[in-house]
């Protein structure tokens, strides 16, 4: 059958809005309860919030919708966010005394193009930004914010990767190379080509030796920092500020019982990280990811501000968690059958409704088509001359018992 | 099997001509002078030529009404670099029609360099024929903050004033020092191109057609491009920068009357008449430049006008598609009338909008085609009739030759209604009359410092219009 959809978009049906739903809530009780509040941003932004400073890879700034909007005679272009944090950003700079310390998150849809049509080009997440902050403590409590979620959800093997842009930074500068260059060696990393990383960098073999060392091996604890820490001054002094302060934000995960990978080479994605940079996987499939980018309030216009934050993808989520709880509202759930004809017998199968949804119950209306095996309970209204009465056959035991007063039936629905 | 091919107009013909008769394919009036739109080969019978303006042609080949086209690089990336999944390949570079596409800026203005250009601290404000590249550009380029004014031509003869970088297609031979402008990067080379419809492709044999041009060298033929237009003598732009009101006077077919107008009203035209970018008119502390009158509501709008001569067909082409631009009509010159229509094939049985909605009701059509050099236009004719579903093609002229195959109706401006006639075409509706205008930026009209000069300008002229344009 021919689709009507737009090519790379989805359909969320209920049960995937049951999902959905689901992640949301859980996503913003942890968030509630960690001390963040709600923000939403407009899902068009103009352009150059996005070109300013060069804040995104010109590969995802080719996957933009860029357009002119009505009044987009001055050339001025607008997008449909390509992604969440650079708004919140903004929102930072526009609304906020500079320097408050702030603890946002969001549930958003972000627009990138995918030429194949296959991935959606429309992406959900849940994402938390912390601003004003610039500590190691604050980078341990986003990972631990966003473990919690994932934890709640029901996800247990759940990996997390970490790397840090202040020590690639300073491997570029140990390089010895120019912005330009730095530039274009970063799209090539930030792209996920790190193969390339070590012999840009390597002019002799002892650096070599020692970036191999650096890059090619994943550690599992702090000590592997430590060790390379311990080589640094020789070889890559730049490299020491960000190692000490990965060190320290390693030492407070450990602590925190919270288990990770150490894996430089893991940093793509956007390029404006300054600090540590978190990915999470679990199974195989990427999931989430953060880090600190001290650097962007600043640049989208505001003081300077240290900010950190991550984001969650809904909708990978949404593939690998169990069913969401759809289900557990059966138990309340009731078809309202009547035999009735004028429309005061209608008004009175109303009220009924009403008294039963304000105890809790969900009522529906029988229109007729309805598959009878979803309800636990179906309610007939019947009419003898001018009175009322109620028919309540329970869908379980399939027995059914006819009651005359409406309180009858109250009673009879609490009991079971 | 059958082969749907589409072949430049312009400048591309000759070349284009002399590869398709070295394939020894038969092709009667092809060439830079062919005036038809439809050609048959003698020897080859199972294509099906088509004589399209060259930049409509990757568009053609890329939503099927083509197998197989022939047109410049540079439209080709055009398209691709705004919608890369575009069915398109490209087949073979035939070499000839060659050119740059240059990154161009004023002598006069404060860019000379690549690095001038990254370490800009403004608004950038690129001007181009081309602006998907040129957004591409940019972003390559990581420009923090940059404006794109698309434009239907003469973009050489925007900077300083009215644009800060231009995105050019020119040759050696084309002089850039002579019209004030700096190459400061070449973005690519652009030749004809053979380019196929990617469906057709993994579908149809081409085989036999693709192997007549294997191997066929042609050599490039004396540059006929319409070359850039000259410029009157530097340090204009000081003038126009401190002079008191600023006037877009048009090129193309709207000159010759606008420069009869203007001469009667006691301007001097000689400059004008000669074709420098900014003639001098002889009216102190007004300055001239002359551009495209399509481009002239955005440039107005922009402000880098006060006011302009053009067409009231581009002044609502923009309103349409922008309703709350600063720019709006101030006098109606009379000349120029033409009205703007809706045409179908004459192989249609219906009259009127509501026949096209039958046919769509029917299933006769699927869905309604509709081309036009006016997008807004178009789409809001098309919404108005609810012609729905629909599709507008953009053209950039000759947009008769598109009825019927590739397109359903067309919205087109008309004189005498003669071509429709020669095209087998027939006109359903007239949307509206449209003759030259002068438009103002309705914050210059409402500046009290500029209001009386430009009632001057425009008392002068009043008293010289055609008699019903004062009505």
């Amino acid at each position: 059958m021919e689709m009507r959809r737009c090519r790379g978009t989805r359909d969320l049906l209920p049960a995937d809005m049951a999902k959905f739903r689901n992640i949301e809530k859980i996503f913003s009780l942890c968030c509630a309860q960690w001390g963040y509040q709600e923000v939403r941003t407009p899902l068009i932004e103009y352009l150059h919030l996005f070109t300013s400073a060069g804040t995104l890879t010109p590969d995802m700034l080719s996957r933009l919708y860029s357009f002119l909007d009505w009044d987009g005679w001055s050339g001025e272009r607008v997008v449909l966010r390509p992604e969440g944090t650079i708004p919140v950003a903004r929102l930072y700079v526009d609304n906020l005394q500079q320097g408050t310390l702030a603890r946002f998150f969001y549930v958003e849809n972000t627009f990138s193009f995918d030429e194949t049509g296959e991935k959606t080009r429309e992406k959900w997440q849940c994402g938390a930004e912390l601003a004003g902050a610039s500590c190691p403590e604050a980078d341990s409590e986003l990972i631990l914010l966003a473990m919690d979620t994932l934890r709640r959800l029901g996800l247990d093997k759940v990996q997390i990767r970490l790397s840090h842009a202040g020590i690639i930074r300073g491997l570029f500068q140990d390089g010895g190379f120019s912005n330009g260059e730095q530039l274009n060696m970063l799209d090539t990393v930030l792209g996920g080509d790190n193969s390339k990383l070590v012999e840009m960098i390597a002019d002799t073999p002892q650096l070599r030796e020692f970036l191999g060392g650096l890059l090619k091996n994943k550690g599992q604890s702090v000590d592997f920092l430590k060790n390379i820490r311990s080589c640094a001054s020789e070889f890559c002094p730049h490299i020491i500020p960000g190692l000490d302060n990965f060190i320290t934000i390693a030492g407070l995960l450990t602590a925190a019982g919270c288990d990770y990978e150490i894996d430089l080479t893991s940093a793509q994605g956007f390029e404006y990280y300054t600090g540590v940079i978190f990915q999470i996987y679990t199974g195989g499939r990427k999931i989430g990811g953060g880090g600190r980018y001290d650097a962007l309030i600043p640049l989208v216009g505001g003081g300077d501000v240290p900010a950190s934050g991550f984001a969650l993808y809904l909708d990978q989520i949404m593939k690998v968690i169990p069913v969401g709880n759809e289900g557990e509202i059966k138990p309340r759930k009731i078809l309202l059958k009547s035999q009735l004809s004028t429309p005061d017998d209608y008004g009175y199968a109303v009220s009924i409704s009403n008294m039963l949804r304000q105890k809790g119950y969900l009522v529906e209306f029988d229109l007729g088509c309805q598959n009878q095996e979803c309800y636990r309970w179906i309610l007939t209204l019947l009419k003898k001359q001018n009175d009322y009465s109620f028919e309540l056959l329970d869908c379980d035991t399939q027995q059914s018992t006819v009651l005359i007063e409406l309180s009858n039936v109250m009673q009879f629905l609490e009991k079971a | 099997m059958s082969l749907r091919i589409a072949l430049p107009k312009g400048r591309l013909a000759a070349e284009t001509s002399s590869l398709i008769n070295k394939a020894g394919i038969e092709l009667d009036d092809y060439g830079e002078k062919s005036r038809l739109y439809r050609l048959k080969s003698a020897n080859y019978s199972q294509l099906a030529f088509k004589v399209l303006h060259e930049k409509d042609i990757p568009i053609q080949v890329a939503i099927g009404n083509y197998d197989m086209g022939i047109c410049g690089l540079d439209w080709i990336e055009e398209l691709i670099t705004k919608y890369p999944s575009s069915e398109i390949l490209k087949l073979r570079d035939l070499g000839y029609g060659k050119y740059n596409l240059c990154i161009t800026t004023s002598r006069a203005g404060k860019i000379s360099s690549l690095e001038d250009l990254r370490q800009y601290e403004g608004d950038v404000r690129i001007a181009s024929e081309y602006p998907n590249i040129a957004e591409s550009f940019a972003l390559k380029l990581r420009l923090k903050k940059f404006r794109i004014f698309p434009v239907w031509g003469a973009a050489e003869a925007l900077p300083p004033e009215n644009a800060d970088i231009v995105l050019l297609a020119c040759s050696p031979s084309d002089g850039l020092a002579k019209c004030g402008l700096n190459n400061i990067i070449n973005v690519f080379t652009s030749s004809a191109y053979i380019i196929v419809n990617r469906e057709s492709w993994k579908q149809k044999d081409m085989s036999s057609l693709l192997e007549l041009f294997s191997g066929i060298q042609i050599a490039a033929i004396a540059e006929k491009r319409e070359s850039l237009s000259s410029i009157s003598a530097s340090g204009m732009f000081d003038d126009m920068n401190k002079s008191l009101l600023t006037l877009a006077l048009p090129d193309g077919h709207q000159q010759k009357p606008a420069a009869e107008l203007l001469q009667k009203a006691g301007f001097v035209t000689t400059e004008y008449d000669a074709g420098y970018i900014r003639p001098d008119i002889g009216i102190p502390g007004v300055a001239a430049k002359v551009i495209r009158p399509q481009d002239m509501p955005l440039q107005v709008a922009n402000g880098y006008f006060d006011l302009a001569i053009t067409g009231q067909d581009w002044l609502k082409e923009h309103l349409y598609r922008f309703p709350s631009s600063p720019v709006k009509e101030v006098l109606k010159l009379g000349f120029g009338e033409v009205r703007i229509v809706a045409v179908v094939s004459m192989q249609l049985d219906i009259n009127d909008a509501a026949g096209l909605r039958e046919l769509l009701k029917n299933g006769t059509l699927p869905v309604i085609r509709v081309v036009s050099e006016y997008v807004s236009i178009a789409d809001r004719y098309s919404w108005d009739k609810h012609l729905s579903p629909y599709r507008v093609i953009p053209s950039w002229g000759a947009s008769e030759a598109f009825l019927p195959e590739d397109a359903d109706l067309l919205i087109e401006n008309v004189q005498t209604g003669k071509t429709i006639a020669r095209n087998n075409l027939k006109i359903i509706d007239t949307l509206f009359c449209s003759s030259a205008c002068i438009i103002g930026n309705t914050y210059s009209l409402e500046n009290p410092l500029k209001a009386e000069k430009i009632d001057d300008i425009v008392q002068r002229l009043c008293r010289f219009l055609p008699a019903e344009a004062e009505k």
